[in-house]
Order: structure tokens, then sequence, then C-alpha cells
């Protein structure tokens, strides 16, 4: 049985289509990143998937559970991570932990209060309001709050979005922790690195729908090749190159001041000036490729 | 599965406790950081109207009301003005902070609550800390010669009734307003004129017929004349206001439930 299995989904909000006839499974004991650009439908996913948004088509089925008639026993099972800050900042983390795993109906509190300390590192701090504690701090709490009922699957909605690298990388630690102990993760992002270091597999949604999907890897083999040779130059030349580089049956996307001509190994001769630089493919290739849209 | 965890059914009903204390015990962890500010404010309020009007009027220009002293009459209809402003104040800006500034809604619904279970647990966390300070005026009164009265003990009921039926109608006022200045007109419509004619400071017999009609059904009334039957002595018409504030909460609480789901479940 997948965790998440979504057939045909469609969601409109007046006259925009957020989710536009989405299929999406999601096997049991992976992390599926969730990539796309803004817009393109992830947040109002992952409110289909907590009930807070409800759809106008087809079928949504978490844990078994089918949504929106059960969505609180799947509700009960699931642990979600949301994309801006809701803690309670008067209030001590250890009460803050407490609260929710009051929600969540665990039987012994205490215990699960500890356990999320001890995953946070912050069992120190715990007699401290939340205002007190650095930014990083922060949001490892937040990340442990989804887990205080030691959830079988979890939604992660954006995690590290607006974060700088320090904090970045220790919640990609804990999430890594959490991927190591077979926790289904479902996990929203338009970081093309953090899709591709914490991802076991890459779904690209665009305008509501997925495009493409498959492990990283494999997406980058299939639509970017091996090599990309960036071409850093004045606009005029580069658009010349662009030119020139398509003629020869090769695809080009922009990439801030330069141009990247992306399966360059393909290339035959001239068709990539000498001056380029010369990279390994990546899955921000891919992801400019099938959504025309600059990735960060 | 760990020992921590319950085993959890595949159904889960309407309205569970664990879900309503649990909302709950958020509003205390919250209430705990800030309640000396908060209990300063509500008793504070009616007893500067209550010392005021009671002793300002009541030593120059009214010596008694239907036979009760002015300080004493003022006295028992100052609970309602506190049961007021302690539950649907709170009740309007708390819940548009809560769901508009701070997000706190989402989280909530992202674990096992319902929107009903949700609005209900801040109902009844406003009431009851509403009925608390809804008795203080009654008991300075006390000071001033009002004598205890075995009614009296059903004030707290009388009091958390009605705050259950303010925090409704503030909870479904926050889910309505654009914008937060918008509690403004709410205020200016509902919030003072329900408190200038609830009887608290004159009776409402003296007022043009028109607005002793209106004045019935303003549920702030009813408490009044509810807190003055248990401290004076009740009538059978008490059973009749006593069943109206229950409708006015039911109302009000299934208005609430029903435009925080529209503002909250897209």
């Amino acid at each position: 049985m997948a965790a998440i299995e979504l057939s045909r989904v469609v969601k409109h909000f007046g006259a925009i289509t957020a989710v536009d006839g989405l299929d999406l499974d999601v096997p049991e004991g992976i992390c599926l990143g969730l990539l796309g650009p803004n817009g393109a439908g992830k947040s109002t996913t992952m409110r289909l998937l907590t009930g807070q948004a409800i759809a106008d088509a087809g079928e949504l089925r978490v844990l078994g559970y089918e949504l929106p008639a059960q969505s609180k026993p799947a509700r009960a099972e699931m642990g979600v991570v949301p994309q801006l800050d809701n803690l309670d900042v008067d209030v001590t983390v250890e009460d803050n932990l407490a609260v929710y795993a009051r929600l969540y109906r665990v039987k012994d509190v205490g215990a699960a209060v500890d356990r999320c300390l001890d995953l946070a590192r912050l069992r120190d701090r715990r007699k401290d309001a939340v205002d007190e504690l650095s930014g990083g701090m922060r949001r490892r709490l937040l990340l442990v709050r989804g887990l205080v009922h030691e959830p079988k699957l979890v939604l992660l909605d954006e995690p590290t979005v607006g974060l700088d690298p320090q904090i970045r990388t220790e919640l990609w630690t804990l999430i890594g922790d959490l991927k190591a102990r077979g926790t289904t993760i479902l996990m929203s992002t338009h970081y093309i690195e953090e899709a591709e270091r914490l991802s076991d597999e890459v779904a690209v949604m665009h305008k509501g729908k997925v495009i493409n999907r498959g492990r990283p890897a494999d997406l980058i083999a299939e639509h970017a090749g091996t090599h990309t040779a960036e071409v850093y130059a004045a606009p005029d030349r580069l658009i010349e190159l662009r030119a020139s580089a398509e003629a020869a049956g090769l695809r080009v996307r922009p990439a801030g001041p330069a141009i990247a001509i992306v399966g360059s190994e393909r290339a035959g001769d001239g068709a990539v000036p000498e001056d380029a630089v010369v990279r390994a493919a990546t899955l921000e290739d891919v992801f400019v490729l099938l959504t025309g849209e600059e990735a960060e | 599965m760990s020992a921590e965890t319950q085993a959890r059914p595949r159904t889960m009903r309407r309205l569970e406790p664990a879900a309503i204390t649990g909302v709950m015990s958020r509003e205390v962890a919250n209430f705990r950081t800030y309640w000396k500010g908060t209990t300063f404010s509500s008793v504070l309020e009616p007893l500067v109207y209550l010392l005021a009007f009671g002793l300002g009027l009541g030593a120059t220009l009214v010596d008694e009301v239907e036979g009760v002293p002015y300080i004493q009459f003022v006295g028992t209809g100052m609970v309602a003005t506190a049961v007021i402003f302690s539950s649907a104040v709170p009740a309007m800006f708390g819940t548009f902070v809560k769901h508009r500034f701070q997000n706190t809604y989402e989280a909530i619904l992202a674990a096992p609550v319902d929107v009903e279970e949700l609005v209900t647990a801040e109902m009844v966390w406003i009431a009851g800390r509403s009925a608390v300070y809804g008795c203080v005026p009654l008991i300075v009164t006390f000071f001033w010669g009002l004598d205890p009265a075995p009614g009296m003990l059903l004030v707290p009921v009388f009091a958390f009734l009605t705050a259950l039926g303010f925090a409704g109608f503030g909870v479904a006022m926050a889910a309505t307003v654009a914008k937060i200045d918008q509690f403004n007109y709410v205020t200016a419509l509902f919030v003072t004129p329900l408190f200038l004619v609830a009887g608290t400071f004159f009776p409402i017999s003296g007022l043009p017929e028109g607005v002793q009609v209106v004045a019935q059904v303003n549920p702030l009334h009813q408490l009044v004349e509810l807190v003055r039957g248990g401290a004076f002595g009740f009538e059978a018409v008490d059973i009749a206001r006593f069943a109206f504030l229950l409708a006015f909460a039911l109302l009000t609480w299934r208005v609430a439930v029903s435009r925080m789901s529209k503002r909250l479940i897209d």
C-alpha cells in the first residue's frame, strides 16, 4: 500500500486552478521531493492532504484513509511541519511540545517531550520561552513538534524556506535521520539542492500537475545528459551562441547572466565555445528545462 | 509504534474530549504567560465602573433603585459588564490574531482536531475565564452591604453561559471581518449598545418602549436580571431567561463553527 495515493485531483480557487488533475503515489518508506516553482500547487497539495482544503474532484487516500471523510484519523498518523514558524513564542519549549503531544493523543506526554528535546538537541533549553531561542533552534523545535507522536508519514512544507545555509544544513541532518528511520516523507520545496540531497525520488510539479518524476540521477540522465556548458558573455554574443547551439540540436536555458548549454557532451565541433565552463549536469538543468522557470 | 503512543481507531468521533482539552491546554500554557495583565484589566475595569457609578451617582443623585441601594444595584449589574468585556473582546481579537498573524490554527488543524472542536475549545476556555472574572464585581459589592444569598452560587453558571454566547459571537466576528480595525464597527454597533442597554446602571423600564423591546433580546440584560435574581430572589420568568441564554450560546456556537469552517477550510 502506498502511503499517499492521489488520483486525478483538482482544486480551484475561483478562476485559478491550483491543482489540475494531479496523480501522485508516495510508496511507504521513501522521501519524495515535490519540486516546483512558486504557484505550482505544492502548498495546495499539502493542504489537501491535511484536510485544510477540499478537492473539487479526484480521489485522495492517505495511509489507507479516504480524504476528506477520514481526514481526522489520517491526521492522527501523520506529522506536519509547516512552512511558517507558528510556535507559541511566549511559551516554554517543553510546553510547546506537550500541547501537541496532547493534541495527537500521545499517552505518555513526558516521554514524548523528552524524546523530541533530545532529537532537537534542546534538552537544556526546555524551560526557556521560544522567544529566547536562536533561529536554528526554533526551526529544529518546529520540526520535532511534527514528530511528537512518531508519525508514519511526515509532510514537510518548504521546510527550509528563507533560512540561512547553516540552519538549512542543521535541518537537513534532522530530516536525514528521519529518513534513516524509515519514515515516509513528502517534502515540498523549490530549492533544487534540497530536493537533490534529501529525496529518493523527485516529482516535478508545474501548473498543478506532476510533469515528470524519478530518481534525481535518472531525471538528470534522461533530460540533461552528463554535462552542461555555461557561457558568460555580453548579451549580444549570448543571443548568437544560443542560436548556434540550438541550430546544432542542443537545448539551451538561461542561467542568470549566462546561458547553459545542456547535454554539451553531445555537441559537435564549434557548438560550445572554448571559453565555456563545463560542469556536471544537475537537477537544476532538468527543472529549468521542464518548467521554464529559473531555479533557486 | 512506541509505548508513548496510543493505538488509534480508524474512525474518530465528533467533539472528542481529548481534542477539546488539547486545544485548551494550549490556551492554559499561553495564559500562564500573560494572566497578570489580563486579570488586572478584567478585574479593574468593572471595579472602576462600579465605584464611579455606584459610589458617584449613589452618593449624589440616586439612593435606591427598585428598593435596592444603588451601589448594590450597579454591583450586581456589573457582572454582565465584566462578562462581555472578558468574553466577546478577547474572542474577537484572540481568534483573529491566532488565525491571521500567528497561523496557530493551521498547526492545530494539522493534528486530529476539527474546526468544531477548535471553536468549542476556544469558547469554553474563554467562558470559563470570564465566569471567574464576572464574579469579581459581585464579591466586591459584599463590602458595600450586599448580603450573600444561596442564589448567588448560580452566578458563575449564568456568567459562564452568557460568556459562552459572547465568545461564540466574538469568534464568528473574527471569522467575518477582513481587517482587524473592522472590530471598531463591531464594538460600536454591538458591544457598546448591548453593554449600555443591559439594565446595569438604570432599570430598562425607564427607557422608551421600543428600546425596552430591544433590551429584552439583549443577552446581557437577561444575565443582569438573573444575577439580581440570585442576589435578591428569583422569579418564575428567570427560567425563560436561562433558556434564552442557553439558546443564545447554542446559536452563536453553530454560527461560529460555520464561519470558522468557511475561513479555515478552502
